[in-house]
C-alpha cells in the first residue's frame, strides 16, 4: 500500500469579508519535494499555505496531512517560517533558540544548526541586532529545530540582497538533501526554478497552472526569444506582431530561429549583438497572470 | 500542560523584562516616588474630622448638627472603639448609653471633646482610651503598594500580549505546540513572580527611608499580595484576550484602572462613601487586596480573619483566566 502524501488539499474555500481569497482549490504535495506556489500579490497564496499550517481555519474543504485531519502531529512535525516574523525583544539567539526547542518534543541537536545555519559568531547577539540575512537565518534555523518532515517558507528572501538570497537558497538546497518536503512561496521566478521540483500558479484564488517548470514551459511555448538592440532592428520589423520592445532591446518570438537570422541577414542587420534565449518562468507566469499587471 | 512549554516561555519573558532596563527602572521608580512624595507632602491627615456614631440619639446631640464634621454611622461598637485608638475615628459617641470615646494621645480628639463639651455641656459621660496614631502614609502604604501592583500587572501583561499579537510574535508560537492556556499561565507566573520581587524591594526601601507600620506577618501579606496580583494579572489577560490595538488596549485598561484606583480604598477610606459607591467597590479586586493588605499591616489581623477576602481574590482568578483563555486569540 503507497503511503498518502504528506498534504493533501481538497476543496479549500476562504474568503475575508466579500473578498474571495481562495476558490476551491485542490492539489497534493508528494513527498520530499519542493514545491513552490506562484502568484502576484492578493492571489491567495499566504491564505492556501497559513491554512495548510493550520494557523487560518478555512470556510469550507479539508486539508489531511499524512491521510489525518490537521492537528496535533502536523504542528510537532512542521516547520513554519513566516512572510512577517517578529521575535521576542531583549533575547539573544542562543536564547531564541533554546526557546523553540523547549517547545517540541523531539529537537534538532542545537550544535548542528548552529553550524548548518552558521550563527556561530551571532549567538550571544539580541536578535533585533541581526541583519536581514541573518535574521532569515535564525529563522530558518527555528523552522528546522524541530527536525520536521515539512518546511512551509512563505517569501523567505523578499527584502535580501543577491548574495544574501543566494546564500538562502543554498541553506534550502541543503534541507531538500535531508529528503524534507519544502513549500515555498515566492515572487522570485529565478527562485522557484533553481529550487522547486513542482510549480503552482496561483490567480484570483484559483491554480491556473502546474507541474514541473520544464514540463510548463513546453507545455505553454514552443519558441524562444532573440533579442538585439532596438536600434539596429529595421523599421519594417518592429510592427510585427512577434516584437516586443524591452528598454533599449527587441525581443523577438519565433519557433524558427533560421528563418528569423535570414530575414535579419537580408535586411542588413550586424548579427554581433544578436543573443538567443529560452523561454523562462517569468515569460511564462507573465502570460499565464497578465490580466493582473497592476 | 507541559513543563517544558511554560518554562519556556516563562524565561524568556523574564529575560524580556529584566534587560528592558527603562521599563524596569520606572516600576521601581513610580511607587518610591509615590511613597515619598506621600510621606513629606501629607505628613498630617489630610482627612476631615471623623466622628463615629453608634445608635440613634433620643434627642438631638447639637454637636453632631456642626458642618465641619463628618459623621460616619457604625455599627460594631467593639471595632469603632478599636479605631478610636488607632486614630481612624477622632470621637465616637454611642447614642444609647450616651457615652462618647476619646483617644487622649490624639490632638484632633482634644479639640474636638472640647467642641462637645462646650454644644453639648454635662450631656454624654467620657470613656478614655489610647493608642498610638496611624499616620496617613502608614494607611495609605498598603493602597499604593498594591495600586502598583495593579498597573504592573494590567498595563504590563496587557500590552506585551497586544503588542506580541500585533507584531507577530503570538502567531509564530501558535504554530509551536503550545497551547493558549499554557501561554497564559506562563505569562502570569512570569508577572507575578517579577511584581513580587519589585513590590518586595519597594517595601523594603520604603520601610528604611520611611518607616511605616507593620503589625502583621509578613508571610500573610505575601499571600494577600500574590493572590491580589494573580487576580489583577488574569484580569489583564482578560482584556488582552483579543484585541491587537494597542490604543484599544489602553483605552480599555484605563477604563479599569481609573475607577479602581479611586473606588477601591487607595487614597481615603470608602466608610464615608455612598453605599452603592460601597457596593460597587467590591467587584474590584483591587479592594479585596487593599482591604486584606491593611488589615494585616495596620491591625495585625490574622490571616483566617480575611478568608473572605482571599476566596474572593481566588475566584476573580479563576473566572478571569478561564475567560481568558477562552476568548484568546494568536492573530
Amino acid at each position: 500500500m503507497t503511503s498518502p502524501p504528506i498534504l493533501q488539499v481538497n476543496d479549500l474555500h476562504k474568503s475575508f469579508g466579500q473578498v474571495q481569497a481562495v476558490c476551491g482549490i485542490n492539489f497534493e504535495v508528494p513527498r520530499g519535494i519542493c514545491l513552490g506556489l506562484l502568484g502576484h500579490n492578493g492571489a491567495g497564496k499566504t491564505t492556501t499555505v497559513e491554512m495548510m499550517e493550520g494557523i487560518t481555519e478555512p470556510n469550507s474543504g479539508s486539508i489531511l496531512y499524512k491521510g489525518e485531519p490537521l492537528g496535533k502531529r502536523l504542528r510537532n512535525e512542521a516547520g513554519i517560517m513566516f512572510q512577517h516574523t517578529a521575535l521576542q525583544e531583549f533575547i539573544t539567539v542562543r536564547e531564541t533558540l533554546q526557546m523553540f526547542a523547549r517547545l517540541y518534543p523531539d529537537s534538532m541537536p542545537m550544535e548542528d544548526l548552529i553550524r548548518d545555519f552558521r550563527l556561530e559568531e551571532l549567538l550571544g547577539r539580541e536578535t533585533k541586532r541581526l541583519s536581514g540575512g541573518q535574521r532569515q537565518r535564525l529563522l530558518l534555523a527555528i523552522a528546522l529545530i524541530n527536525n520536521p518532515d515539512i518546511v512551509f517558507l512563505d517569501e523567505p528572501t523578499t527584502g535580501l540582497d543577491p548574495h544574501a538570497r543566494r546564500d538562502f537558497w543554498s541553506l534550502i538546497e541543503k534541507i531538500k538533501e535531508q529528503g524534507k518536503t519544502i513549500l515555498l512561496t515566492t515572487h522570485y521566478m529565478e527562485e522557484a526554478y533553481t529550487l522547486c521540483d513542482q510549480i503552482i500558479i496561483m490567480d484570483s484564488g484559483k491554480i491556473i497552472a502546474r507541474g514541473t517548470p520544464d514540463a510548463l514551459l513546453r507545455q505553454h511555448f514552443n519558441d524562444v526569444v532573440l533579442t538585439l538592440p532596438w536600434e539596429q532592428l529595421p523599421a519594417a520589423l518592429r510592427d510585427q506582431s512577434n516584437v516586443y520592445r524591452n528598454r533599449e532591446m527587441a525581443e523577438i518570438l519565433t519557433s524558427n530561429v533560421d528563418d528569423v537570422i535570414q530575414m535579419l541577414q537580408t535586411a542588413g542587420v550586424p548579427l554581433g549583438d544578436l543573443r538567443v534565449r529560452e523561454r523562462t518562468l517569468e515569460d511564462l507566469f507573465l502570460t499565464l497572470t497578465r490580466n493582473h499587471a497592476a | 500542560m507541559k513543563l517544558r512549554h511554560l518554562q519556556a516561555v516563562f524565561i524568556a519573558r523574564n529575560r524580556e523584562f529584566w534587560r528592558d532596563r527603562a521599563a524596569l527602572a520606572w516600576n521601581i521608580l513610580f511607587p518610591a516616588l509615590l511613597i515619598a512624595g506621600f510621606a513629606y507632602g501629607f505628613s498630617d491627615n489630610p482627612n476631615p474630622d471623623k466622628i463615629g456614631l453608634h445608635g440613634t440619639p433620643k434627642s438631638s446631640i447639637n454637636f453632631l448638627s456642626s458642618p465641619y464634621i463628618q459623621v460616619i454611622t457604625v455599627t460594631d461598637l467593639d471595632e469603632a472603639i478599636n479605631k478610636i485608638e488607632r486614630h481612624q475615628l477622632d470621637l465616637l459617641i454611642d447614642a444609647g448609653t450616651e457615652t462618647y470615646w476619646v483617644n487622649e494621645d490624639s490632638s484632633k480628639g482634644y479639640f474636638l471633646e472640647h467642641a462637645l463639651n462646650g454644644l453639648d455641656p454635662d450631656r454624654l459621660s467620657r470613656q478614655p482610651v489610647t493608642g498610638e496614631e496611624i499616620r496617613y502614609i502608614d494607611w495609605v502604604i498598603p493602597g499604593i503598594l498594591a495600586m502598583n501592583i495593579m498597573f504592573s500587572a494590567l498595563f504590563g501583561i496587557g500590552y506585551v500580549i497586544v503588542r506580541y499579537r500585533k507584531n507577530g510574535v503570538l502567531k509564530r508560537l501558535k504554530a509551536t505546540p503550545l497551547s493558549a492556556l499554557e501561554f497564559l499561565i506562563a505569562q502570569l507566573g512570569s508577572r507575578l513572580w517579577l511584581i513580587l520581587i519589585v513590590n518586595a524591594v519597594v517595601f523594603i526601601g520604603g520601610n528604611i527611608f520611611v518607616g511605616f507600620r507593620m503589625y502583621g506577618s509578613y508571610l500573610d501579606l505575601l499571600l494577600v499580595f500574590t493572590l491580589g496580583a494573580m487576580s489583577l494579572i488574569s484580569m489583564g489577560l482578560m482584556v488582552a484576550a483579543r484585541t491587537s490595538s494597542e490604543e484599544l488596549a489602553g483605552g480599555l485598561l484605563n477604563l479599569i484602572s481609573w475607577p479602581m484606583m479611586f473606588l477601591s480604598g487607595v487614597w481615603f477610606s470608602l466608610e464615608g462613601l455612598h453605599p452603592w459607591v460601597q457596593k460597587i467597590s467590591q467587584i474590584f479586586p483591587l479592594t479585596h487586596t487593599i482591604t486584606a493588605a491593611r488589615s494585616i499591616m495596620i491591625d495585625g489581623t490574622p490571616l483566617i480573619q480575611l478568608l473572605p477576602e482571599l476566596m474572593v481574590l481566588i475566584l476573580m482568578t479563576v473566572v478571569f483566566l478561564i475567560i481568558g483563555s477562552l476568548s484568546f486569540r494568536w492573530e
